[in-house]
């Protein structure tokens, strides 16, 4: 099935209206990224809103409930305290690196928006390299944590911008390896293909279940959580700490410099929640995506549930896991993740020369994820048992004056 | 367009005009990477430079090309290059002068190597962009087949240099 493009669509009519191309085509476009920029600024008071309550009723709280109907204008409010904040450059900052850096944080979320595909024809830009696309314009906010954290002239700002940098650098590693996997499955980079790729026709009818997340739930879950990751979200949020680090790399902002940083922060989540949909969730394919009319609106609604419901997970996440140190972290990354993702990637590349029907390859391809997973978590599983009885040891006092040969043999370096 | 004096000024079409402002972008950042006093802000000037590079390749219909040279360049060099100064302190904190007792000879040498490379890139036919080169899946995946088949050493090299370059920085770190 091939959907017509929200932007060819629109420049087609311009044209017939007598417009000459290229400005039918610029203006199609400006408005685009007019409705997408305006659409992930204001989801942002949204996703805030939604975090807290969410968070509240996991601590047995209730959250914001004063301002608006169920708080929802407390987000609001909190902006326009924000802004009326003093905007402090701190002493001897680099001024054009920190005034820089919040602009680019959000600008590289930003960027991100144009190629999520919200509904069939729905797209900013169907991008044939939009997998790759969105692995690149990380680096844009890897590059605004650093010129953060040197340009704030302060040295728990650098430090922090160091661990920021050392952190989604490595985690950038797993998440690249898992969009592999969809990438050598579809064969495609495209987005809208990716996402065509995920319907399920039975008898001429669109179920839209055929979800790669189902044929792959081991690469869903490293893009997960390397997602977490990438979106400095607990386990992974010992950059922000709030309560001991006082929020790592963006220490010195203040005012609406600050809010920028955050903005950026939750919309990545959101986005990333989105990508993750986009490729093991089905984007926007549900039952009935197919229907003549209502078919884009189911679609659009479908997608939206979805990425909220990952929003949702993150954040119950958010409120139930315990923060990870930075070794544990990079353990992780480099020891766990990224020989898993090897290894699920060489059992999928030969799955799939297999002189197999495709059916019988989808389902060699689960078979292998589900048993590469199952020998991580035994392995995992025994590391830490080990690690447990030895944290245990070494806190006993008998072992305490020994402790130092102790812990020296027992370290996993 | 007519300006005064009679000078005939050509209308750019829609696409040199974006052209235009990716090229001024480019070379503006490339110059500032020279002439900049503050070291990390000529890094910066060089990461928008990447920037402006890869714009370019979008103007020649090289999404693929583009998209890794922000990887790449901007994402790991770009990022290289920032640590590396980060950690060299004394070049940190001295404004330097960019100029040092030298910058006559090289100028001139950078005036003439550019005026070999205009002369030649004048002088060269080149073959105008046909349909079947229009980046596509197709394209990328031709790309990759080439990788392993026809310049199979040189990729096999450049990945045994890595995996030395790899194992150099290991030993190097490494507790002794």
């Amino acid at each position: 099935m091939q959907v017509t493009q929200w932007s060819e669509a629109l420049s087609g009519w311009l044209m017939g209206l007598g417009l000459p191309g290229w400005a039918a085509i610029f203006l199609v476009y400006a408005v685009g990224s007019f409705i997408l920029i305006n659409y992930g600024m204001l989801s942002v008071l949204l996703l805030i809103w939604i975090t807290r309550k969410a968070i509240s009723r996991i601590q047995d709280r209730i959250g914001p409930n004063r301002v608006g109907k169920f708080g929802l204008l407390q987000t609001v409010a909190d902006a326009a305290k924000l802004l009326s904040k003093e905007d402090i450059t701190p002493y001897e900052a680099d001024k054009i690196a920190y005034n820089l850096s919040p602009i680019l944080a959000v600008f590289g979320v930003l960027m991100l928006l144009a190629v999520i595909p919200f509904a069939p024809g729905l797209t900013g830009v169907d991008l044939n390299v939009a997998a790759l696309y969105v692995v690149a314009l990380g680096s844009i906010g890897i590059m605004a944590a650093l010129m953060a954290g040197w340009g704030s002239n302060n040295k728990y700002a650098l430090l922090a911008g160091f661990r920021v940098v050392a952190q989604l650098l490595s985690y950038e590693i797993p998440l690249v390896l898992a969009i592999l996997t969809v990438v050598l499955l579809t064969g495609s980079m495209r987005f809208g293909q990716i996402v065509e790729m995920q319907s399920l026709h039975v008898a001429g009818f669109n179920l839209g279940l055929g979800w790669l997340g189902i044929v792959m739930p081991g690469a869903l879950i490293v893009f997960f959580v390397s997602s977490l990751a990438e979106a400095e979200l607990t386990p992974f949020d010992l950059l922000e700490a709030e309560s001991e680090l006082i929020a790592g790399f963006h220490i010195e902002y203040s005012g609406m410099k600050f809010a920028m940083f955050f903005l950026a922060q939750f919309l990545n989540a959101w986005i990333l929640g989105a990508v993750a949909v986009t490729l093991f969730l089905g984007g926007w394919q549900g039952p009935g995506v197919g229907l003549p009319v209502i078919g884009p609106i189911l679609g659009l609604g479908y997608f939206m549930i979805k990425v909220f419901g990952v929003y949702v997970l993150q954040q119950w996440i958010r409120g139930t896991f315990p923060r990870i140190r930075i070794d544990q972290m990079m353990y992780f990354a480099w020891k766990v993740l990224v020989p898993l993702m090897i290894g699920l990637i060489v059992a999928q590349a030969i799955i799939q020369k297999l002189p197999t029907p495709v059916a019988i390859q989808y389902v060699l391809i689960f078979i292998a994820n589900v048993g590469v997973m199952a020998v991580v978590a035994y392995v995992l599983q025994k590391y830490f048992r080990e690690e447990q009885i030895r944290t245990k040891r070494s806190f006993e006092p008998t072992s305490l004056i020994g402790g130092m040969q102790v812990s020296e043999k027992g370290t996993m370096y | 367009m007519q300006l005064p004096l009679g000078i005939e000024v050509p209308i750019p079409t829609f696409e040199q005009f974006v052209f235009i402002q990716v090229a001024l972008l480019t070379a503006v950042a490339a110059l500032a990477v020279v002439i900049s006093r503050n070291l990390f802000h000529s890094a910066l000037a060089l990461t928008l430079t990447f920037f402006g590079v890869a714009g370019v390749y979008i103007f020649l219909e090289a999404e693929f090309l583009a998209v890794s040279q922000v990887l790449v360049y901007v994402g790991a060099i770009a990022m290289l290059i920032a640590f590396a100064i980060m950690l060299t302190r004394s070049m940190m904190f001295g404004r330097t002068s960019p100029l040092n007792n030298q910058w006559g000879k090289s100028s001139l040498f950078a005036f003439l190597f550019f005026s070999a490379l205009l002369a030649f890139a004048r002088a060269t036919p080149w073959p105008a962009a046909s349909e079947e080169i229009i980046a596509d899946e197709a394209l990328i995946g031709q790309l990759g087949r080439e990788f392993v088949t026809t310049y199979v050493i040189a990729f096999e090299v450049l990945g045994l240099l890595l995996l030395v370059a790899l194992v150099g920085a290991v030993m190097l770190a490494r507790d002794r």
